[in-house]
């Protein structure tokens, strides 16, 4: 799938994000992530609510500054370089798909204006062409040319997402961060707006970074999955062995959560019951941070904080443990 | 059971479609605000309050000031459809140039809401941080200082007069709105609409003009209908105890005050212009009410 050699199209080095809390207190949503992105791959990101998956990918793509770290992309270093022209230009390249389709949409604008709002602010398109191309992208979408003068709250949260991905597509990026862009929707809609990735994937050679929390949907779609637990990456393997073989003891517990399809099988289903609940995110202590919930728990955890080290080639973990 | 239930076809193209004719948004406007007969009602009692307002003066034979002290107090007849007041003036007349001064403030009060209320909200919000801070405490002093004290110390540098109210207002009176468009910008723009506008690399002018201000208008336009009458309230109330308009000059509070001076005797003086300023202030407030459900996409049924 992907070989030492290849060229990452995204490079993110200890990436942090931090956000001050009141008085004297910082939320450390994001603590030291590295990661690479390959071209035409999916990197899937999971993690419960709340452990700086969003965060990471709107730091990411520049909605927020990072408080340390690189982000590369192309070999290009983005995040401080840049001017204010290439900044606009690279917005080109890189596009996000949003959580909410009700709140992502512009409840006072045409879907034809949304769409093309993209090659509005790069002035790309103008006239009969605009008009052209933003029904080309709807037909993409699986949505036609009667769609475009509709409002947003016309559509059902489908179609919605839909639209969401046209806009996206309007500029024609090559590497798009889906944040939870089924989680909204209903079970059959999902398939179809995941579906609809994947082709487009295929179609026009995109990169995701796909952020979720149902697993299984994260298993369909990516290339490479990695788990986050309050704001640091804990595993990072391809989704294949991150299923079958996991070991990171968070991992573990995350994915004996998945209930299976099967009533026979899913009452004798052996669920790893994790131990007290999430720490204050504000307020952690030394060590690996999830040496309080951890069965394997020693005393080197709850001193030092596990680095990630690649345990198997292509297969890295941040747990002293693993091996 | 199987062979009670037949399989419908459904073409492909019809899955997507969507049965609501396309209009476009002034005439979903204008349809949803048909449909609130008060509203409609409100409208064109407004229009012509306005029309009288602006024409009943030029077209009438008497002046507002013209004194005639061999008709006073007589009631309402068909040379003088209101009456007339203690020095023989046509009331009719007086009504509808009080009118004027109330619609004139109304529309001083609108126009300051519009321009300065929104633009300091929206600047407040947007830049945030310390500007931000800094702009709302200069707010709170404001709406600290009662506003009798304001006109009261204004009248020690000002002429009594129209202007002078005019200034009072421009004070304060943006206030509010100010505050409400900060509150809706703050919770806007961290919605993902703008978030994904950012992405696209759309500048901040746009967001601004595209994304923040067209979703605030349904507050905007309903605090400025209830600023309207509240502005010519505060100028009727101003009028009444004495410090605003001055006489020959009318306005509804001057006419008000002279009329209740004598509401035993000679109730008509009083009742014509208290009418005008109830169907003013009322009909500005359902109005406003109206076009805020018009106003917004998301109320269609």
């Amino acid at each position: 799938m992907m070989s030492a050699e290849k060229k990452p199209l995204l490079e993110v080095k200890h990436l942090k994000k931090y956000f001050p809390v009141g008085k004297n207190q910082t939320l450390k949503a994001v603590r030291d992530i590295s990661l690479n992105l390959y071209k035409g791959e999916t990197l899937g990101l999971v993690g419960e609510s709340g452990c700086g998956k969003s965060t990471f990918g709107r730091t990411v793509i520049q909605l927020y500054e990072p408080t340390e770290g690189t982000i590369i992309y192309e070999g290009r270093e983005i995040n401080n370089s840049l001017s204010k022209a290439e900044r606009h230009e690279f917005t080109r390249k890189m596009q996000m798909i949003f959580q909410d389709p009700y709140a992502s949409l512009n409840p006072r604008m045409k879907v034809m204006d949304i769409i093309a709002e993209g090659m509005d602010a790069h002035g790309v398109y103008k006239g009969q062409e605009r008009k052209k191309k933003v029904i080309e992208l709807l037909e993409t979408v699986g949505l036609s040319e009667e769609h475009a003068n509709r409002f947003p709250h016309e559509f059902s949260g489908g179609q919605r997402q839909r639209v969401g991905i046209a806009r996206a597509l309007a500029v024609d990026p090559e590497f798009i961060i889906c944040d939870e862009p089924i989680s909204a929707l209903d079970v059959s809609i999902q398939a179809q707006v995941i579906n609809l990735l994947k082709e487009l994937q295929k179609k026009r050679d995109l990169t995701y970074l796909f952020i979720a929390h149902d697993l299984s949907m994260v298993k369909h779609i990516s290339d490479r999955i990695g788990v986050m637990y309050l704001g640091s990456m804990v595993e990072l393997t391809d989704s294949e062995t991150l299923f079958d073989d996991p070991v990171h003891p968070y991992t573990q517990a995350l994915l004996s959560a998945i209930p299976i399809p099967d009533p026979d099988v899913e009452k004798s289903r052996n669920r790893i019951m994790l131990e007290g609940s999430l720490p204050d995110p504000i307020r952690l202590s030394e060590g690996c941070l999830f040496a309080g919930r951890c069965p394997y728990a020693e005393d080197l955890c709850r001193k030092n904080t596990p680095e990630m080290k690649e345990v198997r080639p292509g297969h890295f973990a941040a747990c002293h443990k693993a091996k | 059971m199987d062979e009670l239930f037949v399989r419908v076809h459904v073409d492909e193209s019809e899955k997507e479609h969507i049965a609501h004719p396309n209009l476009t948004a002034f005439q979903e406007g204008w349809l949803r605000l048909k449909k609130n007969k008060a509203a409609v009602a409100s409208l064109f009692t407004l229009i012509a309050i306005g029309l009288l307002a602006l024409l009943a003066p030029v077209f009438s034979a008497y002046s507002y000031k013209e004194t005639n002290y061999d008709i006073i107090y007589q009631v309402p007849s068909i040379t003088h459809l209101f009456g007339t007041d203690q020095f023989g003036r046509d009331l009719w007349v007086r009504t509808w140039m009080g009118t004027r001064i109330s619609l004139l403030i109304a529309f001083v009060a609108a126009f300051l809401d519009l321009t300065v209320g929104v633009v300091y909200g929206a600047v407040s919000a947007l830049i945030g941080g310390k500007v931000d801070a800094v702009m709302q405490r200069f707010i709170e002093i404001l709406v600290g200082i009662p506003h009798l004290i304001i006109v009261i110390l204004l009248m020690m540098i000002m002429p009594a007069g129209i202007w002078t109210i005019v200034v009072a207002l421009s004070i304060t009176g943006w206030v509010n709105m100010a505050r409400l468009v900060r509150a809706e910008i703050l919770k806007l723009k961290n919605q993902e609409f703008v978030l994904a506008a950012r992405v696209l690399g759309t500048s901040t002018s746009m967001i601004i003009w595209k994304h923040l201000i067209p979703n605030t208008v349904g507050v905007i336009v309903i605090n400025a209908m209830f600023t309207i009458p509240s502005a010519i309230f505060t100028e009727a109330f101003l009028s009444f105890i004495g410090i605003g308009m001055q006489e020959p000059k009318a306005s509804l509070g001057v006419l008000i005050n002279n009329g209740y001076q004598v509401l035993r005797n000679f109730p008509h003086v009083l009742i014509f212009p208290a009418i005008v300023i109830v169907l003013i202030m009322v009909c500005f407030s359902i109005l406003g009410d109206g076009l805020r459900d018009a106003l917004d996409p998301r109320m269609r049924k």
